[in-house]
């Protein structure tokens, strides 16, 4: 699905990603963990190919096609999804109209027919129902005075809508109060199968605990350090990181 | 900013084209024997041609005025034919299978298809082309109402009465430099009566189109909505793709009397000129409107042509319970350079106006809204409320606002809101990594910018006004 290799990359000037390599195969679920200011929304954003972002070395294959050729639409187009740490406005467009048109582009890069406006608000007003969010939210612009945790509540919605291949999820799980937590941690669960993918980028142990992931890796300046099974989230949650920089050698456990 | 923005927003001018229909042109020039052959040339009576005349002497002494926020190279007057006419005009055609086929694929093509039975149902037509107003459809079904739809050039033989009693009432012939020429050279326009208690059965629609090079079109518009009656109008505006500039210089009145409502929208995209600038049409239009007692007018304006744009349509709230709305879209790109915005001036007691205006600059382009809310001392408890936003797509472009406000009565109350808003990278970035290409994107930002004022215009038209943005905006994406 995904394969990194010595991934450099830089943004103003200052490169952040100092060689990263990841490899994700489908139906897999990755958990990143890391200081703040490690890279890890960087990492989002050159998978994604934002265009501040610079790769300066490095490869990334996604389905065996070089991702790094390809247009930030492109990727998404070809299943890439990134749900943000912190999510835009968009005021003025109402979320439905958003949706539509995403989900339309969607269908037309893969040559299928589009939806009906029927079938689309049948399916728009399922995936609030799965995020709990009111119906009315549609009809309010993207993001346009929602709470943070709304907000990250219409990312897991888009990511519903849009059936990606390889889901990145930054933080989503920050500004969630208890319930909602469980909540996007059921809709991530109700999208695993085995063919579709996710790298989540989180801070706590709790989602990984919902999540169940196959890999837990430590991002910290730049690169990965440490990557282990689940049991390495709740090592860091009572140590935090400081340890593993004393034990640079035992980096790639993996 | 970046490349996708600056994608976004370049395009081709699509009612570019010209026709090669055989044309009387008048050779450039103006004085008063060029107005004694004009005003001949259309049959018109003494007391027209002496108000022409009038209005030509008022306009030699007048200074060409120079104080919006537009910058262009002095116009030469002399350089501009005042008259020009499809040959085929000569003989006025009777009906529709009567007119030059190369005209009607003209309008086929702008997509204003004037063969009745094709037509959008339930909007009657009149086209201007060049000077001369070709056709007017649906004419009988409006005269069972009692309506009467025509050319002015038919109106000022056929109801003098109504012409002398309202022409100039409005917008009188010394107004301003551009309207005193007007007065004096104006070739064609519409005419609407609408008879007391009427509601007008169809919306009506005026169609310009300047084709010849070098002509100056100078139409002049007149809509008269008799007591408690009601109409809705439309006009929509092309030009051909050229390099020299041409001049557009109309007068449009509305009388609305006691209890009358007039709906007066416009959807203009005049060509703009070329990305250096070069070419596009002057745009110096006045329109004014006078409301009597708990009359109301409504002006709803989508800009998105013209080199430069100078117009300010307005209210006189003259009578008690009078209402004035304005609402407008500006869309500059390129090099445009738009100065817009309205005048109500309050006079009656309890009068309330309404302003919203929504101005979308793009590339190095400025756009400006002036507007001015007057309070007089009469008008007793009168309102206005004013919201004037701003959007800007790339960093090179200005949107600037001056709102004057002249306030002589204690009652009076007076609101004003302004926004300036971007289309910012981050919000293209979220539409990209979604699969939205940029193009949709800055036109779905933009059509949500602009809801408040779409919603004003008759359905068919709020339709065609959001393709025409997308048109302005997209890279040639129809
Ligand atoms: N435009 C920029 N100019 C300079 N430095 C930047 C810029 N954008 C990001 N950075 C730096 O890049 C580094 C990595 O940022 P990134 O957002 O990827 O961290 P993170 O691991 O996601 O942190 P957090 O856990 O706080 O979300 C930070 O030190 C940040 O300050
Ligand atoms: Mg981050």
């Amino acid at each position: 699905m995904l394969s990194i290799k010595n991934l450099k990359a830089s943004i103003a000037g200052k490169t952040i990603l100092k060689g990263l390599d990841l490899t994700v195969n489908p139906g897999e679920v990755h958990a990143i963990m890391g200081p703040n200011g490690s890279g890890k929304s960087t990492l989002g954003y050159v998978l994604s190919g934002r265009e501040a972002y610079i790769v300066e070395e490095g490869s990334i294959l996604f389905e065996g096609v070089d991702l790094l050729t390809m247009g930030i639409e492109e990727r998404a187009l070809a299943g890439l999804f990134l749900a943000f740490q912190y999510p835009l406005e968009i005021p003025g467009v109402s979320n439905l109209e958003f949706l539509k048109a995403a989900v339309d582009a969607q269908r037309e890069a893969r040559g299928e027919p589009l939806m009906s406006s029927k079938e689309f608000l049948n399916a728009a007003r399922e995936a609030c129902k799965a995020v709990r969010l009111p119906t009315e939210f549609l009809k309010r612009g993207v993001n346009e005075g929602f709470s943070g945790g709304e907000k990250k509540r219409n990312d897991i919605l888009q990511m519903l809508m849009l059936q990606p291949k390889l889901c990145i999820l930054d933080e989503t799980d920050s500004g969630l109060d208890i319930d909602a937590l469980k909540l996007v941690a059921d809709c991530v669960n109700s999208q695993r199968d085995a063919k579709r993918s996710f790298v989540v980028v989180t801070h706590y142990q709790r989602l990984l605990d919902y999540l169940k992931p196959d890999y837990v890796h430590v991002l910290s300046e730049g690169k990965i350090i440490k990557s282990g099974g689940p049991s390495l989230a709740s090592e860091l949650e009572e140590q935090g990181y400081a340890w593993l920089d004393r034990q640079p050698g035992e980096e790639k456990s993996l | 900013m970046t490349d996708q923005i600056q994608k976004a927003i370049s395009r081709e001018y699509e009612a570019g084209f010209t026709s090669s229909i055989e044309s009387n042109t008048f050779e450039p020039g103006l004085d008063e024997e060029v107005i004694a052959r004009l005003s001949a040339i259309k049959g018109e009576p003494q007391w027209m041609l002496d108000w022409r005349l009038k209005a030509f002497a008022s306009w030699k002494k007048m200074p060409e005025p120079h104080w919006a926020h537009i910058d262009y190279p002095k116009i030469d007057f002399q350089a501009i034919s005042y008259y020009s006419s499809p040959k085929s005009m000569d003989d006025k055609p009777k009906s529709l299978d009567e007119i030059d086929p190369e005209l009607l694929a003209t309008y086929e093509k702008l997509g204003i298809p004037l063969l009745e039975q094709q037509m959008l149902a339930g909007v009657a037509v009149d086209a201007v082309f060049d000077s001369v107003s070709v056709v007017t459809t649906f004419r009988e079904k409006l005269k069972e109402a009692g309506v009467i739809f025509c050319s002015i050039s038919e109106a000022i033989k056929e109801y003098p009465e109504l012409v002398q009693k309202y022409l100039g009432s409005v917008v009188p012939r010394t107004d301003n430099y551009y309207a005193a020429l007007n007065s004096a050279v104006f070739t064609d326009g519409s005419f609407v009566y609408v008879p007391k208690g009427v509601r007008c059965p169809m919306e009506l629609s005026t169609y310009f189109r300047i084709n010849e090079q070098n002509t100056g079109q100078f139409e002049r518009t007149l809509v008269i909505a008799d007591e408690g009656s009601h109409v809705s109008y439309l006009e929509g505006c092309s030009a051909p793709q050229r390099d020299e500039n041409q001049l557009h210089a109309a007068v449009v009145e509305l009388v609305a009397l006691d209890d009358a409502q007039i709906k007066y929208s416009t959807v203009q995209n005049w060509y703009p000129g070329d990305e250096q600038g070069r070419g596009g049409i002057y745009n110096f239009v006045t329109k004014r409107a006078m409301c009597h007692k708990n009359a109301k007018v409504s002006w709803t304006q989508v800009e998105t042509g013209s080199a430069i744009t100078w117009k300010y349509p307005s209210c006189i709230l003259r009578g008690d319970n009078s209402v004035g709305e304005f609402y407008s879209v500006a869309l500059t790109r390129g090099r445009q350079q738009a100065d817009t915005g309205t005048k109500m001036i309050h006079l009656g007691k309890n009068t309330r106006s309404t302003i919203i205006s929504k101005g979308i600059s793009a590339a190095q382009s400025n756009n400006s809204y002036r507007g001015l809310v007057k309070m007089m001392p009469t008008a007793e408890g009168a309102r206005n409320y004013t919201q004037c936003d701003s959007l800007l797509i790339g960093d090179q472009c200005g949107a600037h606002t001056f709102p004057y406000i002249e306030s002589r009565n204690p009652t009076a109350i007076v609101e004003h809101e302004a926004t300036t808003s971007k289309v910012s990278d981050d919000q293209l970035f979220l539409c990209q990594q979604r699969g939205i290409n940029s193009e949709k994107a800055v036109s779905m930002i933009v059509n949500g910018f602009c809801k408040e004022v779409f919603k004003q215009l008759p359905m068919e038209f709020a339709v065609e006004a959001g393709k025409l943005l997308e048109i302005s905006l997209e890279g040639s994406v129809g």
